[in-house]
């Protein structure tokens, strides 16, 4: 790792947000990983994200589980909230944490090996759950701390550096997603931010339960010429179903396009995505066809990437849970601990 | 169809040098970040020579330099106050201990070349300096009984004491210079019958200019020119000053006139300015230390009349001006309706210019003058319309400051050396550069990328009720070994250069991302205003370079800005590739010498 920390000297004409803070402002510790790694570009498209949204961080949960990817939380949004939790356990910490305190913005960060793996269950029943969070994907399709074995989303018939051929196919989670019932539903590339940060803009405002799969070269273990997770690969099958600007909710929205070529999608607060489509067959709100859209370009050898599902009227856990709109964290003492009458009172409704 | 631009040309020795914003600025081109590196590990003697070599005078102008580098230092554009370069400089000459091991070697075989100097300024020293190693005999005509010329007569000593001056042109005079002070040369004529084989004029620009205004001549007795003053002061004919002192001009000579009228017995000392303080020439810093001996600064005050009373000096009358400025930014003086303002005083110090002064110059020998009576010298070589007939310092263009004088000599020995071995004046010597990677270890370099984020250190001073009281009590303390550390890590190593082979990137954006002042840019390539315009922080300051690369392997190309870049190798940390490289970039000026030993790596490297 890098020795030095890094500077505190700032580019004097730096843009400043309306909270006064700039791009920096929402940095965190040098990165530890390896130089090059993907996932340092997708920290850099967080911060990029959160300045731009002028979110304070202090009104940010970042949830991670174990890995490579999980680190980096500790890579952006320094006053943020965190919880680096057991490996695969972070929606379950999320869930537990969004209950509490529906207030602040969840953004889980996670692997492939945190998700696809030991964490799909939980990665399966977040969704289920509409768990109102963010949750980056940062796929690479490698285990990279036990040094480069091939992981539950690596592409069926890629090979390693030793020229090992996976005899397994890949997960492809935004699929899964979509069939898991996930309302925003997107598949970036680590090194393409003018696609990634608008994507995680709209997530972090979406309301409901939002997958970003970011495709994030391991340049160690899983950047060589027959990976289909290099630079080179990512670049060269890049399919872009659609791109998206993110219009916040005070802005004037300009039409720059000819009309027919972009749709406006409405977000929860008032913000709203326009969304120009790329391909003309891809349709991101229509379900089963996204679906089978995917599984087309997949076998055509395309990444797709771009917004690849959105329910502009998803629900959350909580409303369909109806719990209270209060933090517990806001509520008052006799709310959250109402005494022995009232749990006498319960407890004779059910005698 | 627009212009794209073509990658930067870094084999271009000047691509790399101007980045050393400091070195570029000095006239001398003295390699500041690399003594500032030899500060930091205590090496005082190699930091002393890096500045000898280059600038020969480095306690004098530790103490003394115009610093035309300091206002030039990245520093100022990222944070407020550059790195205290002159001060550094200072410290390296303050704790170097003897040197004179180093020197070069003076041949006692001598080419057989005699070279005339004329006066015992620094730019006469400085060729004297690179002209006696290679054999040459060179022989100085001062008409004052010491050397040092301007630095002797003009500096006050609280500034620059006598016992620096003196072994720092004592350094030069003991390499073998044939002396004759208290020699004036009143004609050039009869002096090129004596033989020389070149001769330089380093006479500087010694006649004061005055102003004749009404009440002069009556007043004369007590109305003196301040360079004149200064010099009766530094060799003690002049020891005592009126309790009531008017300074008329705002440049360096003032300040230096106003603060020895003060250790002279002067009480209430004023200085005067018909512009606003703003425009003033004298550096800021000379300002600042002037006010802080609690002399104020008059400005807008046009001085219209002296007044005479009983035959002598009472006062002095002056026209209240403001200042006008156009569009283009160009200045006009002009009285306002204020009345007149009398000042009381005992004496009136003229410190308003210098000019050159060449009446020992026959007019029918060849040697042409221009309009403005100075001699027509070659920029380049700095010869006049008389050839072997050469110019240096204040006497060629008119007052500079000293390391101006200095680069002058240097590159007017190499046009003598030239000149005295038939060899055309145009066929000059390149500068010896050298660019040279710093990697150590894969995060680890040879030099010290960790800068301090303090700010300037500042100096320490002499009580001012003991500096008032004495002519020679210096007033800066200079840095002590802590504060000059602590000075020293502000450096941000301007030389030490990122170098980007597009032929390694990957295109990951780790650079971009680790970058902490936002230089680095992957975009497509178009011509310059619209990149600069369009890069993630607009590259607003024109004077610095965009680095630009050849086309990577999606077409697009890096674009770093130049300007604001802390040079602290995290670009090249974070590349899985190698593409960034953190590389020294030397250029040591070249010296005379016709024939030169095969080339040299630079002795001091770091």
């Amino acid at each position: 790792m890098t020795h030095i920390a890094k500077p505190k000297f700032r580019h004097p004409d730096l843009p400043v947000n309306r909270l006064g803070l700039t791009r920096r402002d929402y940095e965190g510790v040098v990165s530890t990983l390896c130089a090059g790694c993907g996932h340092d570009s997708i920290s850099a498209a967080i911060i990029q994200a959160c300045f731009e949204l002028e979110i304070a961080a202090h009104r940010i949960a970042k949830v991670s589980g174990i890995g490579c990817s999980s680190k980096t939380t500790n890579y952006f949004a320094n006053t943020a909230h965190g919880f680096n939790s057991v490996h695969g356990r972070m929606p379950s910490v999320a869930t537990g944490a969004n209950l509490a305190n529906p207030d602040l913005i969840y953004l889980g960060v996670s692997g492939d090996g945190d998700t696809a793996s030991i964490g799909l269950g939980q990665f399966c029943h977040a969704i289920r759950r509409r768990l109102n969070m963010v949750y980056i994907v940062e796929n690479n399709g490698t285990y990279g701390l036990t040094k480069g074995q091939f992981s539950a989303t690596n592409d069926k018939r890629s090979k390693n550096r030793r020229g090992v051929e996976n005899l397994f196919e890949g997960i492809d989670l935004c699929a899964l997603a979509i069939e898991m019932g996930a309302g925003f539903v997107a598949r970036s590339f680590s090194g393409d931010k003018h696609q990634l940060v608008p994507l995680i803009k709209a997530a972090i405002t979406y309301h409901g339960f939002a997958l970003i799969d970011v495709i994030s070269p391991c340049v160690t273990f899983n950047n060589h010429p027959t990976s289909t997770k290099s630079y080179d690969y990512v670049r060269d099958h890049n399919f872009m179903v659609d791109r998206i600007d993110f219009v916040p909710k005070r802005s004037e929205i300009k039409t720059q396009y000819e009309p027919g070529t972009s749709v406006e999608l409405t977000l929860h607060d008032g913000s709203a995505l326009k969304l120009y489509k790329l391909a003309d067959d891809y349709d991101p709100a229509d379900r089963g066809q996204s679906l089978a859209s995917l599984d087309r370009y997949d076998r055509d050898g395309a990444v797709s990437t771009g917004l690849l599902y959105f329910d502009e009227n998803q629900t959350d856990l909580h409303d369909l849970l109806a719990t209270t709109d209060q933090p517990l964290n806001a509520a008052p003492q006799a709310d959250l601990c109402p005494g022995a009458d009232q749990l006498e009172a319960i407890n004779a409704q059910y005698r | 169809m627009s212009i794209r631009m073509e990658p930067t040309d870094i084999t271009d020795p000047d691509y790399f040098h101007k980045v050393v914003d400091c070195q570029w600025a000095c006239p001398a081109h003295t390699p500041v970040p690399e003594y500032i590196r030899l500060i930091a590990k205590k090496r005082y003697a190699d930091a002393f020579m890096v500045n000898w070599e280059s600038n020969v005078f480095p306690a004098i102008l530790g103490r003394t330099c115009d610093r035309p580098c300091e206002p030039a230092c990245r520093r100022t554009r990222i944070e407020e106050k550059p790195v205290a370069i002159c001060r550094l400089k200072r410290v390296a000459a303050d704790n170097c201990g003897d040197i004179s091991d180093r020197l070069p070697q003076v041949p006692s075989q001598k080419n057989g070349k005699r070279i005339a100097l004329v006066g015992a300024g620094p730019a006469s020293l400085a060729v004297a300096r690179d002209l006696l190693p290679l054999g040459y005999e060179c022989t100085l005509f001062e008409k004052n009984r010491a050397a040092g010329g301007l630095m002797r007569t003009n500096i006050p000593a609280f500034r620059l004491p006598v016992a620096v001056l003196d072994e720092e042109v004592d350094r030069v005079l003991h390499m073998g210079v044939e002396a004759r002070f208290g020699t004036e040369i009143s004609s050039l004529k009869s002096l090129l019958g004596e033989g020389f084989d070149a001769v330089f004029i380093g006479s500087g620009a010694p006649r004061g200019r005055d102003l004749n205004l009404p009440g002069r001549a009556s007043a004369s007795a007590n109305i003196h020119i301040g360079t004149d003053f200064l010099a009766s002061v530094a060799f003690g004919h002049t020891e005592k000053i009126g309790r009531r002192v008017v300074v008329i001009g705002g440049g360096n000579t003032a300040m230096d006139c106003c603060r020895t009228a003060l250790r002279l017995g002067g009480e209430n000392v004023y200085i005067t300015v018909r512009s606003p303080r703003a425009d003033m020439k004298a550096s800021a810093w000379e300002i600042e230390d002037a006010v802080r001996e609690g002399i104020p600064v008059l400005d807008n005050h046009a001085p219209t009349e002296f007044l005479v009373e009983n035959g002598r000096l009472r006062a002095v009358k002056f026209q209240p001006m403001a200042a006008r400025y156009d569009a283009a930014g160009r200045r006009t003086l002009y009285a306002t309706d204020d009345e007149p303002v009398i000042i009381e005083c005992d004496d009136v110090l003229m410190a308003i210019g210098q000019d050159v002064a060449y009446d020992w110059i026959e007019r029918d020998i060849g040697l042409d003058f221009d309009a403005g009576g100075g001699p027509v010298v070659d920029a380049l070589t700095h010869q006049s319309t008389l050839p072997g007939v050469f110019f240096g310092g204040d006497a060629a263009w008119g007052p500079e400051n000293i390391i101006t004088a200095v680069a002058h000599g240097h590159k007017a020995a190499i046009s003598i050396d030239l000149f005295c071995n038939g060899q055309p004046l145009s066929d000059r010597p390149n500068p010896l550069t050298n660019l040279v990677s710093q990697k150590m270890g894969i995060h680890e370099w040879s030099y010290d990328n960790d800068i301090s984020a303090a700010g300037r250190v500042p100096v320490p001073l002499a009580d001012l009720e003991v500096a008032l009281t004495r002519l020679d009590v210096e007033v800066e303390l200079g840095f002590d070994e802590t504060e000059a550390l602590k000075e020293a890590m502000r450096c941000l190593n301007c030389d030490i250069q990122t170098v980007f082979s597009d032929n390694l990137c990957i295109e990951c954006d780790a650079c971009l991302d680790i970058c902490p002042v936002d230089c680095i840019n992957f975009t497509d390539n178009d011509e310059e205003t619209r990149l600069r315009e369009g890069l993630r922080v607009p590259a607003v300051n024109l004077e610095q370079g965009l680095y630009v690369s050849g086309p990577l392997v999606t077409g697009r190309v890096m674009i770093k800005d130049e300007d604001v870049c802390l040079h602290c190798g995290l670009c090249a940390e974070r590349c899985p590739t190698g593409a960034w490289d953190m590389q020294k970039f030397s250029l040591v000026e070249a010296v005379a010498n016709t024939n030169p030993e095969p080339a040299q790596e630079p002795v001091h490297a770091v």
